[in-house]
């Protein structure tokens, strides 16, 4: 029996490979390049090469924009065993992800752990087609990270809720379709007990959004208005003030992604910049002082990555600890904003340059500026720590 | 390869730490030292004997277990979490893997059984100087008829008081190392005896023109040097298992400092400057289980890495286990600079095992070297 469910899974793995290598065009084996090579769906798709059609729409045939999710909701309906295969193929290929979206990482498990199977039957398959560009209203002007303290409220007007307030940070708010929030829904309770989880449609009546500039300029970021906008009462998710138990679940999830920032984001090692780009004086960097900066650096750096593997083995193994994604939050964003001191320093005056007469394509000393972000979205360091003291050290209050 | 122990070794430590809490607590430790600095506990280690942790990387074809060294590394943390003091690290770790990794097989046949049941007990001495330099050792040792003569002085032996056979490294014309397998009261050998910090003994041992016969040369047809890196690199992870233990558990006696003790009216550990400190020796260590697991690996895969993994587990537990000892003694506030506390007794094996075969800085420098800066 073993031996059978073994044959049929090098099986799936012959196939997988071949139908990758048949169905995924060349280009869209190529690394990404800049941010037109995301491919985001929508109301109003906008596709940068044929290539990335052909790409997206062969995978949704396949099932396999999202291969894990249950067919009924438009997913692959593959076992983990054959997810993880189609993860390994793909990222031997070097495919691209076919579609990039919040929809897939961050609502669709909300909405399969809490949501109604009516809600799920209504936005999971949308999501897998992308046909609609979900994007996240967390953060508030006056709530950072003090998450809980969010002002914007729900009225309960009978047949629908009466939305008012803003939100900030919004990743993608000018091209969105449709934002899942948190409001609250209750003032007199205590403040994590008066929060509820809401769909908005983004076409809405009041709704009106702010692109924000960050120090390393133009960003996807936004802040989104909300001016007595109204909202059907089926698109509350969860039970009413219960909204923050969602909220924490999916705070899970997003640190997880930015603490994987440096797994995706630039990765060559400092160490073989400065070989670039430094004298040498007896075969040791020259300047004695960075070369100690770096050595440091990438001890951890190595360690770090391994870490992340251990981890997950030790979770595949029945070990597992939600609290950890802050330990990962916290260290991956903190190594990766040192990795950018260190470029910086390593590159000398070059590193400083932000625009020359050609273009003003995003450069090292831009990244630099937006890596000092990365030790503050998803909530802080300082916030990181809080919850490994709580959850995992178990210290009072 | 998973970064986790399998169920096999999980047992191992489960027994081991059983062993160590009902016999070598962190109270025969204190015993010993105040039993006039005593180098261990015989019984204890006569159980340890019969436990098999001295045959557990002897090849099977020396009747030992065989086992593996991810396996000798989870006894190696649970002793460093009670500071078990026996001959386990020196006459095993040490010197049963710089027999078992040289090519003179009279050697493992010889002394494997009696390193397995404790007949004898071996040390291994490189450094001669305050710090780790092995590429500048000046120990000599020439050809002769009868044998090699040997020549030099080396420091901070561990355990050379009570050692009944020394393996020293040495260089033959000032070029080729060359490792020999001495006896302590061989004609020539001198040993002075030192108690350090942590109240182990250490010895200085010079050798004054000893003549070691030509069957105890480890190297025969193999590199002395690398036979002496292969040593050192699989020791240096060894020790960091052991630093590993002491780190989980200064860390953890200091968690629990945090819960009990009150002033103000509260829990200490309610205090945000205590917490976020206390969160980041958490994530620190979370390295250091990584890299220590990794590096043991390592030694059973034959990996091409391992000495680049040896340098980074010795340079990550060097830099933490002070840390994260520094910071027990500090979050322990007064009590924790009393003689009355066990905390003390961890700073200071902290300090001394951070020193054994290269510290942070000279691991931290190696590893820069062998990516070419």
């Amino acid at each position: 029996m073993d031996s059978k469910i073994k044959v049929d899974i090098g099986d799936f793995r012959t196939e997988t490979r071949k139908w990758l290598e048949e169905n995924c065009p060349k280009s869209m084996c190529e690394p990404i390049k800049d941010a037109s090579d995301f491919y985001w769906g929508g109301r109003n798709p906008e596709f940068s090469s044929k290539d990335q059609k052909i790409w997206f729409e062969r995978m949704l045939d396949k099932g396999w924009i999202v291969p894990y999710w249950d067919k009924k909701y438009g997913g692959g309906g593959l076992s983990s065993k054959e997810n993880t295969i189609l993860t390994q193929e793909m990222s031997r290929l070097g495919c691209r992800k076919p579609i990039y979206s919040f929809g897939i990482s961050m609502l669709g498990p909300a909405l399969l752990q809490f949501a109604t199977e009516n809600q799920k039957l209504k936005y999971l398959p949308e999501i897998v087609q992308g046909k609609i560009w979900w994007c996240q209203g967390y953060s508030e002007p006056n709530s950072g990270s003090d998450l809980a303290g969010l002002q914007m409220k729900a009225e309960d007007k009978g047949e629908y809720f009466l939305v008012t307030g803003s939100k900030v940070w919004t990743s993608y708010g000018d091209k969105a379709d449709w934002i899942f929030c948190l409001v609250r829904t209750d003032q007199d309770a205590q403040k994590h007990k008066g929060i509820s989880f809401l769909l908005i449609d983004m076409k809405s009546k009041g709704v009106t959004t702010r692109p924000i500039k960050l120090i390393s300029g133009k960003s996807p970021f936004c802040e989104t208005f909300f001016d007595a906008v109204k909202v059907p009462k089926s698109n509350l998710v969860g039970n009413l003030n219960e909204g923050w138990t969602i909220a924490k679940f999916l705070l899970t999830h997003e640190r997880q992604m930015i603490g994987g920032i440096g797994e995706t984001d630039i990765k060559e090692n400092p160490h073989k910049l400065a070989l670039k780009h430094l004298p040498f004086e007896g075969g040791k960097l020259k300047d004695s002082i960075l070369r100690t900066e770096i050595s440091e650096f990438e001890l951890d750096d190595e360690i770090f990555d391994l870490t992340i593997q251990r981890i997950v083995d030790e979770a595949k193994a029945g070990n597992n600890s939600g609290a950890l994604s802050s330990f990962f939050k916290y260290y991956g964003t903190e190594l990766n904003v040192k990795r950018f001191e260190l470029f910086m320093n390593i590159s000398g005056s070059d590193g400083l340059l932000w625009m020359d007469d050609k273009s003003s394509e995003i450069n090292l000393a831009k990244n630099f500026c937006r890596s000092k972000g990365n030790t503050i979205e998803g909530g802080t360091s300082e916030i990181q720590l809080n919850i490994i003291a709580k959850r995992i050290l178990e210290l009072p209050s | 390869m998973s970064l986790i122990i399998t169920e096999e070794e999980k047992m191992l430590k489960e027994a081991a730490r059983e062993l160590i809490e009902s016999k070598a607590s962190i109270d025969q430790f204190r015993l010993l030292r105040d039993q006039n600095y005593q180098s261990y506990d015989s019984l204890t280690w006569n159980e340890m004997i019969n436990m098999g942790w001295t045959s557990l990387i002897i090849p099977e074809k020396y009747n030992g277990l065989d086992f593996s060294y991810v396996g000798m590394g989870q006894i190696l943390e649970e002793m460093g979490r009670k500071l078990t003091k026996s001959p386990l690290m020196s006459s095993i770790l040490f010197s049963a893997t710089a027999i078992r990794y040289s090519d003179n097989d009279d050697l493992k046949t010889k002394w494997f059984p009696k390193l397995m049941n404790g007949e004898t007990l071996m040390t291994l001495a490189i450094d001669e100087r305050s710090f780790h330099d092995p590429k500048n050792l000046k120990t000599k040792a020439k050809k002769e008829i009868g044998g090699y003569r040997v020549k030099g002085k080396k420091t901070f032996v561990s355990n050379g008081n009570f050692s009944d056979h020394i393996i020293v490294v040495t260089k033959i014309d000032s070029k080729e190392y060359a490792l020999f397998l001495v006896k302590s009261d061989s004609k020539g050998v001198k040993i002075k005896n030192k108690i350090l910090l942590d109240t182990s003994t250490y010895s200085e041992i010079t050798f004054d023109n000893v003549i070691v016969p030509v069957e105890n040369r480890l190297d025969l047809k193999i590199s002395g040097e690398r036979l002496m890196n292969k040593v050192l690199d699989i020791s240096c992870i060894g020790l960091s298992s052991e630093m590993l233990g002491i780190v989980l558990e200064a860390f953890e006696l200091t968690i629990n400092y945090l819960k009990e003790r009150e002033q103000f009216g509260v829990k200490i550990g309610s205090f945000q400057s205590l917490q976020h400190r206390a969160a980041k020796l958490f994530s620190e260590i979370e390295l250091c289980k990584t890299i220590v697991i990794k590096a043991l690996q390592a030694i059973d895969q034959d990996d091409k890495e391992l000495s680049k993994y040896a340098s980074l587990a010795k340079a990550k537990l060097g830099k933490t286990i002070k840390m994260v000892t520094n910071e027990a003694i500090q979050m322990h506030g007064g009590i924790g600079v009393t003689d009355d506390s066990n905390i003390g007794f961890y700073l200071k094996r902290a300090r001394v095992v951070q020193k054994i075969f290269g510290d942070y800085n000279y691991h931290l420098d190696k590893l820069a070297k062998n990516k070419g800066y």
